[in-house]
């Protein structure tokens, strides 16, 4: 018994503690000045995928797409429950649209067995929505967007309530189903402090070749390779080394990924100049909020 | 229950490029009509004018494209919002909305009549339906444009200009920056739009055109889902319909002070809006919302009390004709987008103004 699930999560800039001096003159955002966190309705999903296991047992893979860093949101999966964790990491994967990132990620979740697939509604830095439809289509599978609720799981069948805007619908379907999971589903658990001893110390195998050099930074290049395969082998041994996969891993075809597999292209970026209007200052007074109402109505903006 | 992944095959196959459509000049411009109960929604309305603006600068024609059951009847309305041509898909299976369902069928218009833009309301539909068309087709979509233009773009690489593409231009990072994207190479350029950026266009009742009746076939088994269940509540309060709207902020203090805010919504016969963090607060209902995770007004009338005018409250109300702010702090930031500044406490402000505006309507 019991479901495997697929969680996918993003690792995003905290869009929300964005001020003035994170913004570039060109109008880019300086990604660097902004803490990197685990997409807020990744962990709603995560949660969604834990609260299956704890009820009826099973296997939650989580896998991240992005730089070596997103290993940090991987162990954070580790700490609150997921079994296994999967680091997808290619310079070749740099520049890719929603397009191309749903073609990646569907290349990476084919190579498992999977029941249900769970994604976040939305991240907080792209801000799309799109990846999870356009990952449900390449699977093949049906999707269920905006879920606020699991309902019921029995048997090869889901029942689910997912927010309609202005309401809600509850709906059924066969397995195997991709979800996109809204901030509303629950209230993601912290980590856990057994797992968090455990998992601590759990790295990528490019994570350890990254420390091995800072450790050794005379050594050559061979010396590097031999020291990090020893250590690898050792993580191994403890249940420490989290899964890395390139694109030749996943056997991607490279004409759809990357720069090359993505039909959206940015012309230009700027940042929100807020635009300075003829504003004329009103004295907190009687007279001077009459005066105000009177032209309101000169100029018909009040009937 | 540990099910097998689907047995697709792991990498794409020349079929995969057929899915896709080539760049075609002359292609109209589509937008998708999405519809409920036999009513259109507001979204692809508000994206008549816009689309037929961008047709008008091509030289193409403008489409709406209609699915339902026993939909035929909206046509004339969508002709009368500016359409040259209504394409009508009608089957009982298309009765309610359902992703794959739809997504099947436009995907098969598009292949047929092979537009070069395809325009559909953010809408909550909408934004779980172009996804899935945009990964069959592997074309290129733009999330949440607040504007539409039709430009040059140079690439970087090999200097080659392509002409009349569409500028799809949306707000990203939480609203801090703006991006104008484009798609070149992979067609139709498609974008979904936010609900009320454009403004509402008035039907032309003389206007004529097309309409198209398609052929469809769908199965059952394009109706993956089963509905079990839907409740819709109305909205308590249409935001985008008020001519005069009063917001209250985080500034306000209290529930029982938002009273000040009804107060002077009532005596000007306008509504009430607020900041996310006066709806957190509980000082009303999330209905009544203001901004890019509320509702998006241009109203005559919008006044601000009690609000700081972060970016993500002026993205929904920043295009309002005239903005009057109270603020008891004068560096605010609402004060930048405001026509008239008042500096001064909120509790001695409103009163005034309710006041005030009695008098007036006394007068008159
Ligand atoms: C300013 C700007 C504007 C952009 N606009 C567009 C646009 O309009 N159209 C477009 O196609 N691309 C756009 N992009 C590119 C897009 O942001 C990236 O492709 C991004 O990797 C995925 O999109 P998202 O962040 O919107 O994710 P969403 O679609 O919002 O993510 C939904 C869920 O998908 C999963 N997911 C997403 N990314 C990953 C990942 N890397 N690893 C694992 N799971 C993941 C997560 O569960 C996440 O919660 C834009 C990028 C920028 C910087
Ligand atoms: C992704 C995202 C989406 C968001 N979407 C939205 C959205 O859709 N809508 C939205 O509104 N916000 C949204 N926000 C939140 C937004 O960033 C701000 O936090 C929010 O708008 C602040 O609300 P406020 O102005 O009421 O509160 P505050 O920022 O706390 O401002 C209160 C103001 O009241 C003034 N004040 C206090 N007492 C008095 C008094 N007695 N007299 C006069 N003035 C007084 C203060 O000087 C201050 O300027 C979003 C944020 C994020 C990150």
């Amino acid at each position: 018994m019991g479901y495997n699930c697929v969680v996918l999560i993003k690792q995003v800039p905290d869009t929300k503690r964005i001020t003035g001096d994170v913004m570039n003159e060109d109008g880019t955002v300086k990604r660097s000045a902004l803490p990197a966190i685990f997409n807020p309705e990744d962990l709603n999903a995560l949660e969604m995928a834990l609260q299956i296991k704890d009820k009826f047992g099973g296997h939650i893979t989580v896998i991240t797409m992005g730089l070596p860093a997103a290993s940090e949101i991987l162990r954070g999966s580790l700490f609150r429950g997921a079994d296994e964790a999967i680091l997808l990491t290619d310079r070749r994967c740099a520049a890719s649209d929603t397009l191309a990132t749903s073609y990646i990620l569907s290349c990476a979740v084919k190579r498992i067995n999977y029941d249900i697939v769970l994604c976040g509604r939305q991240a907080i830095d792209g801000d799309t929505a799109q990846v999870g439809p356009q990952l449900a289509e390449k699977l093949g599978v049906k999707q269920i967007t905006y879920v606020e609720e699991l309902t019921e799981l029995s048997g090869k069948t889901i029942t689910a309530r997912r927010n309609i805007g202005n309401g809600w619908q509850q709906v059924k379907a066969d397995l195997p189903v991709l979800l996109t999971v809204t901030g509303d589903a629950n209230e993601p658990r912290v980590a856990a402090a057994k797992k968090m001893m455990k998992y601590k110390n759990a790295l990528a195998p490019v994570e350890v070749e990254q420390k091995i050099k800072a450790e050794n930074p005379d050594a050559d290049e061979m010396d590097i390779k031999e020291l990090a395969e020893h250590k690898c082998g050792k993580l191994i041994e403890q249940g420490l080394l989290m899964k890395q996969w390139d694109l030749d891993a996943i056997e991607a075809d490279l004409s759809w990924c990357g720069m090359n597999g993505s039909p959206t292209k940015v012309h230009r970026i700027q940042s929100v100049v807020l635009a300075a209007k003829e504003t004329k200052q009103i004295e907190p007074s009687e007279n001077g909020i009459s005066d105000m109402v009177h032209e309101l109505i000169e100029d018909k903006i009040i009937a | 229950m540990v099910g097998q992944a689907p047995p697709y095959d792991i990498r794409y196959t020349n079929d995969e490029i057929r899915n896709m459509i080539e760049v075609n000049r002359k292609g109209e411009v589509w937008v998708f009509a999405e519809q409920h109960n036999e009513q259109i929604e507001d979204t692809p309305i508000e994206l008549m004018s816009k689309a037929r603006h961008l047709a008008d600068t091509l030289g193409v024609k403008l489409a709406a494209v209609v699915l339902g059951n026993g939909v035929k009847d909206l046509a004339t309305k969508l002709i009368q919002y500016g359409a040259d041509k209504v394409y009508v898909a009608e089957h009982p299976l298309l009765r309610t909305y359902q992703t794959n369902s739809y997504a099947k069928v436009i995907y098969d218009l598009i292949h047929k009549h092979e537009p070069q833009i395809v325009l559909y309301g953010a809408t909550i539909a909408g934004r779980d339906l172009a996804p899935r068309i945009a990964s069959a087709i592997k074309a290129g979509l733009t999330a949440d444009c607040t504007d539409l233009q039709i430009g040059d773009h140079t690439t970087v690489k090999d200097k080659k200009i392509h002409k009349n593409l569409l500028f799809q231009i949306r707000p990203a990072f939480g609203g801090n920056i703006v991006a104008t994207i484009i798609n070149h190479d992979r067609w139709p350029q498609m974008a979904t739009v936010r609900e009320g950026v454009m403004p509402m266009p008035e039907p032309d009742v003389k206007r004529k055109g097309e309409i198209i009746e398609e052929q469809v076939t769908l199965a059952q088994s394009d109706l993956p889902l089963e509905i079990l269940e839907e409740h819709k509540r109305p909205k308590k309060v249409d935001l985008k319909a008020a001519r005069i709207i009063v917001a209250g902020g985080a500034g306000v203090g209290s529930k029982d002070n938002f009273k000040l805010v009804w107060d002077l919504a009532n005596c000007l016969g306008g509504a009430p809006a607020a900041t996310r963090a006066a709806v957190d607060l509980g000082f009303i209902d999330h209905d009544h919302q203001v901004g890019q995770t509320g509702t998006t007004v241009r109203p005559s009338l919008y006044i601000a009390v009690g609000i700081s005018g972060a970016i993500q409250h002026q993205a929904g109300m920043s295009q309002s004709q005239k903005i009057v702010a109270i603020n008891n702090d004068p560096d605010a930031p609402i004060f930048g987008v405001a026509h008239y500044k008042i500096i001064g406490d909120l509790n001695e402000v409103v009163p005034m103004m309710i006041k005030s505006i009695k008098e007036k309507s006394i007068k008159d």
